[in-house]
């Protein structure tokens, strides 16, 4: 893979692609191999993510091919994907907790 | 293929040649580096244990002792206790003389007190310092060597760029007979199915499953997110999201081939190839488990530039960017951001670190070396009593 490009999608299952410079808002994202296009809603910083389809809240979100969790609200596509939209399914000791105070009925 | 090395005579292969200050307690740590800062020329570090320790961590912390101790990168090992600590030092001298190595043990009660026993220490130190000239390297096969695989500091360039390019150093070590080890089972969570997947035997695949179910659910009994530790801030800055887009960059480090055991922390692979050791994601505790092991050597990919590294294992490190390879050049010795440049490919740059790894076992020192980090921590199981 020698990349020399400006953003990577680093598998065809992927719902994300990461940006390998510092990306600007309005910029011009075009890929016919992988059915991509649309223009970047937000400033993405280097080595950070955006959207490359529209993502419902609640759906699965993929890199590498595989699961890294799961979008909180929806995403356009172009939009910068991070913590603030996409949170982890695992080691998640908060729901677990929360899940746990339910069954005892303390909440 | 073949390296310089020193063969020691429990037939293992060192490539250091260390005279090792051991503090087996943080009631000595003082007096480890009164002696080091007046024999430079011997290492030591600063211990955080040592007492106070039970159980599975009275044995964990006993077998990283024994690792050092014994560990083919060190000539001479003087062991400095205070002389109330639950592990039979004698014990321990006499495993290092049976690896063949100088080791004489200094107990603060039996020498007076601290300037007895820094005046016995520089003695005995000084005179292996010298001493050790007379070992001289010969060829030994890369067969003989075990890498630890690190990442630490990671930012979204470490799936793409420093990991990856590690993993190809994997591939190669292994074809030549050698062990690489993957470690950090915290930063296996979300990716441990592909591993299970590429285990040798079904037993290594479930071993593989059991510890990272282990580790997840530890971290869950604090009930938290453990986000903000994993991933940490720095790792969020670098655009990582979540554990398991974290963990599914981090396996890259492994490379491709069978995994062939999966061993506890500090324990010695008894299989060569690609192997697991269950370790935190911390990255001091971990590499010392893999040293312990018997890790000659680390390479460490880092995407925000951390500087760590071992007492008595050189440590590479490898930037996953050119932004951090340029902002901590005092601290990185090699930089595979020329991946995300889009000036080469992994292979590529893998076959360079490959290189330089090999450079490093023959005696070029690192930057860490040079530098003089020589971190270590011994990962605990349960509370200190």
């Amino acid at each position: 893979m020698r990349t020399g490009k400006r953003w990577i999608v680093q598998n065809r299952l992927d719902d994300v692609a990461t940006a390998l410079v510092p990306m600007p808002a309005g910029e011009h994202i075009v890929d016919v191999d992988l059915g991509v296009q649309l223009r970047l809603l937000q400033d993405i910083p280097f080595g950070h993510k955006f959207s490359v389809r529209e993502i419902a809240a609640g759906e699965k979100v993929h890199k590498y091919g595989q699961v890294i969790g799961r979008a909180t609200k929806p995403i356009r596509a172009g939009e910068h994907v991070h913590v603030h939209n996409l949170e982890s399914l695992r080691g998640r000791g908060d729901l677990q907790r929360l899940a746990d105070e339910v069954r005892e009925g303390k909440a | 293929m073949q390296v310089l090395g020193y063969r020691r005579r429990d037939g293992r292969v060192g490539v250091r040649n260390h005279v090792l200050v051991l503090p087996v307690s943080y009631e000595v740590n003082a007096i480890a580096e009164h002696i080091t800062r007046a024999v430079p020329e011997a290492v030591t570090f600063r211990n955080q244990h040592g007492l106070n320790q039970s159980g599975a961590d009275l044995v964990q912390t006993r077998r990283v002792y024994e690792g050092f101790a014994t560990h083919p990168n060190v000539y001479a090992v003087l062991l400095l206790a205070w002389g109330n600590e639950p592990h039979d030092l004698k014990g321990l001298v006499e495993q290092a003389r049976r690896a063949g190595k100088q080791a004489e043990l200094i107990a603060l009660e039996t020498v007076g007190g601290v300037r007895g026993a820094v005046r016995e220490g520089v003695r005995i130190v000084r005179r292996w310092t010298e001493e050790r000239a007379a070992v001289e390297r010969v060829e030994v096969p890369l067969s003989s060597i075990i890498l630890g695989t690190e990442c630490g500091g990671s930012d979204a360039c470490s799936g793409i760029s420093g990991n990856p390019a590690l993993g190809v150093v994997s591939d190669l070590l292994v074809e030549q007979g050698g062990t690489s080890i993957l470690a950090e089972t915290t930063e296996l969570i979300g990716a441990e199915h592909l591993l299970a997947d590429r285990a040798a035997t079904p037993e290594v695949g479930q071993r593989i499953l059991h510890i990272v179910r282990r580790v997840e659910e530890n971290a869950m009994k604090m009930g938290v997110d453990i986000r903000g530790a994993q991933p940490s801030p720095g790792n969020m800055d670098g655009g990582i999201t979540t554990i398991e887009e974290k963990s599914l960059g981090c396996i890259y480090k492994g490379g491709t081939t069978p995994i062939r055991e999966v061993v506890e922390y500090a324990e010695r692979p008894t299989e060569k190839g690609l192997v697991i050791m269950d370790t935190p994601g911390h990255d001091i505790e971990q590499i010392t488990g893999m040293v312990a092991g018997g890790a000659q050597i680390v390479i460490f990919t880092t995407g925000r530039g951390t500087p760590t590294g071992s007492p008595i294992a050189p440590c590479i490190k490898v930037a996953t960017n050119s932004f951090t390879f340029r902002n901590m050049r005092d601290n990185i010795d090699f930089n595979a951001g020329d991946i995300i440049d889009g000036e080469a490919t992994v292979e590529e740059t893998g076959r360079r670190l490959f290189a330089l790894m090999l450079d490093v076992l023959n005696g070029k020192q690192t930057k860490a070396e040079r530098l003089g980090h020589r971190e270590f921590g011994i990962y605990r199981v349960g509370q200190s009593l």
